[in-house]
């Protein structure tokens, strides 16, 4: 972004429709379309004010019907439109899987790269307002880890709306998973940081390149999502202490920026991972594995991780905070670490 | 296009989507041995070399096979009313509606075989047939291929062209949310697409009595709102007639339709199956539908026996090219599994 460039203050919600809205604007074929998605505006603002600008055969609600409209998104994209297709709440993927994991992710490997499927897919992730099990989870790992998808996790406004033009972009099909506690609702708690200075301007975020949230050299902290503003939280609490904390947003979990993680450990030699989905067969232990893979010896202390440790997500506030990477969790974690 | 279809009846002066005529057909006769041949000759490369006893994984052929001999009809019947700018989505038994709808029968050969110069580049195989040139897919997870062809008929209606979308399920796959939902959906927009229903009476080895309630899935159109017919003796001019009125239908703008046809699996679920649940099965070569049309054809005095043969040897010189074409072709370089998870070959 140039110093000239116009912005404006924006939720991630907002800088999110800002991209989508401006895509839409350049492409025809860019449509979106989801559960209460026209006049609502989708329930956490991921479509708000789509309806009035493009009108309804651009901005289509859905029957409560996954299975369908998420597969009509597959045929469409095949057939070489774009569209976004919005899965209300991650959790729900079980009643529509079949249509992400075997058509939407695998057509293009399966026609030996002579069809293309460039749809999003976009969703609302995580938990932290006792919205209990059913509604609360992240759930990244499962589809990071089925092959033919990439993920996009944003943590910011900024990288909202660059990340979802990249994703529209893309001839390939993107999940952009987009966590409640970041999108800066009026009805929700909220980060400072869920609201920021974003360019007026189309720009794009590249998709499988991390950024370093935090500049450190005592301790890494690899997290994604709303977990880097509790993270960011902690390490300036830190910093008044001496421990001086680098912080790395993912931003991407498909492609995953191993690089960015290994050169931040070969820096550091100490390596704290926060992830809100669960700890066991996730992205916590694939970041892990991304550094003992190319040399174990960068470790100068054992690793921790911050996850949710393989529990359904409880409904109490009590229960739910207990679980969840929180500012104690993570700050107890890099105090561990750091004290190796 | 490697099948010649006939224009599709709904544009044709004077005459209704009924109207069939002598050169139609030959057509649907000659389209029928044409897939006939090609599944004999499946059954030919896939036994060939699975011994001692059977091994599914062995032989040039490897993996499950489904075949469709029997069905031909319904494949034959829908898709005369086609051109390659519809598109078509079959099961996971797809091999006549391939054929039926002009794929290119040597790529769609190779990638049978698992060869490089397969629709996929041997990625997919026989249940993971994709072909953008006929707009022809098809999905080994039943019901689930309804849904994209929704997306593929969106994307026609957008366009404002008068394209349509197939979409074929077993019997079997009623049952599933999937058919539901696309059902649905399909007659809420209005979405130019045909649902096909084969019914061969077995979802593998459960009979349909034991699966469905209804004894007709063209009833169940009625829940939603649109024209449901059932073709009950798996005639391919009753198939070309009903499909007749979906496809014009659809071309109008007028929305979906179901079709069911009660057609007949004449071999196992898949290769291998020994069908000891089968209770039918003395008198199923009895009910082969292709020799049955070949004698209402030569009655009609549209077939002698010179037309047979030269049909037959044209259809077996074409489906021997397209296996010896699979058979030369090279196999995928081992070091290139990984090309083409993303869009541009990357992994």
């Amino acid at each position: 972004m140039t110093a000239t460039a116009e912005t404006h203050r924006l939720t991630t919600a907002k800088a999110m429709v800002d991209g989508i809205a401006a895509e839409m604007e350049r492409d025809p074929s860019v449509f979106y379309l989801g559960e209460d998605v026209g006049a609502y505006g989708g329930i956490f603002g991921s479509s708000t004010g789509l309806l009035d600008r493009f009108g309804a055969t651009r901005v289509i609600d859905t029957p409560i019907s996954e299975t369908a409209f998420i597969g009509l998104a597959v045929g469409a994209a095949v057939e070489g439109m774009r569209p976004i297709v919005e899965l209300m709440f991650v959790d729900f993927f079980g009643v529509c899987m079949d249509q992400i994991y075997n058509h939407m992710a695998k057509i293009s490997y399966e026609s030996g790269g002579n069809v293309r499927v460039p749809m999003v897919l976009t969703t609302a992730v995580g938990g932290g307002y006792s919205d209990g099990a059913q509604h609360s989870q992240c759930l990244w790992g499962t589809f990071a880890h089925l092959p033919g998808m990439k993920v996009v996790v944003p943590s910011n406004p900024y990288d909202a709306k660059g990340l979802m033009i990249s994703a529209i972009r893309d001839d390939s099909p993107v999940v952009y998973m987009f966590h409640k506690g970041v999108m800066g609702l009026a009805w929700m708690a909220k980060n400072r940081r869920a609201i920021d200075e974003v360019p007026d301007e189309a720009y794009t975020v590249p998709i499988g390149k991390a950024r370093i949230a935090r500049p450190g050299a005592a301790v890494t902290v690899v997290t994604v999502s709303l977990s880097v503003h509790h993270t960011l939280d902690v390490a300036e609490k830190l910093a008044g202490e001496g421990i001086d904390v680098e912080v790395i947003d993912l931003r991407s979990l498909v492609p995953l920026d191993r690089d960015a993680i290994v050169t931040s450990v070969r820096k550091t030699g100490r390596l704290v991972v926060v992830d809100e989905d669960y700890l066991s067969f996730g992205l916590s232990g694939e970041v892990v594995a991304s550094v003992t893979d190319v040399d174990p010896s960068l470790l100068r202390a054992p690793v921790a991780r911050v996850a949710v440790p393989d529990v359904p997500i409880p409904y109490a506030h009590s229960l739910e905070y207990a679980v969840l990477p929180r500012h104690d969790r993570i700050e107890a974690a890099i105090r561990d670490v750091a004290a190796a | 296009m490697t099948v010649p279809t006939a224009p599709p009846p709904a544009e044709a002066p004077g005459g209704g989507p009924e109207k069939i005529d002598a050169e139609t057909r030959v057509e649907l006769y000659r389209t029928m041995v044409l897939v006939r041949a090609f599944e004999e000759a499946m059954l030919r490369e896939y036994h060939a070399d699975k011994g001692p006893g059977f091994d599914i994984g062995k032989g040039l052929v490897p993996g499950e096979m489904h075949l469709a001999a029997g069905q031909e009809p319904v494949a034959a019947g829908v898709c005369a009313h086609l051109s390659t700018d519809d598109a078509v989505t079959a099961t996971h038994r797809p091999h006549h509606f391939a054929i039926a709808h002009g794929i290119d029968l040597r790529r769609m050969t190779a990638e049978i075989f698992g060869r490089e110069t397969g629709l996929g580049r041997g990625r997919g195989g026989h249940m993971h047939l994709f072909d953008p040139q006929t707009h022809f897919s098809c999905s080994g997870i039943i019901a689930e291929g309804y849904p994209p062809a929704l997306g593929q008929a969106f994307a026609f209606q957008r366009r404002g062209t008068d394209r349509i979308a197939v979409a074929v399920t077993g019997e079997g796959a009623a049952n599933q949310g999937a058919f539901h939902e696309s059902l649905n959906l399909a007659a809420l927009w209005k979405l130019p697409v045909v649902f096909i229903v084969e019914d061969n009476d077995w979802g593998i080895s459960v009979p349909r009595s034991a699966s469905t309630s209804v004894p007709s899935n063209a009833a169940r159109a009625a829940a939603y709102d649109m024209p449901g017919e059932r073709v009950e003796d798996n005639a391919v001019e009753a198939v070309y007639a009903a499909a007749g009125r979906a496809v014009a239908r659809a071309r109008a703008g007028d929305g979906p339709s179901l079709i069911e046809v009660h057609t007949l699996r004449l071999w196992g679920h898949f290769e291998g199956d020994a069908q000891g649940y089968r209770k039918d099965i003395e008198d199923v070569p009895g009910r082969d539908p292709i020799p049955t049309y070949e004698r209402t054809l030569r009655e009609a005095g549209l077939l002698d026996d010179d037309a047979v043969s030269q049909l037959r040897a044209s259809a077996a010189a074409h489906v021997e090219d397209a296996v010896t074409f699979a058979k030369d072709s090279p196999a995928p370089d081992p070091a290139e599994a990984l090309r083409y998870v993303f869009a541009g070959g990357t992994s």
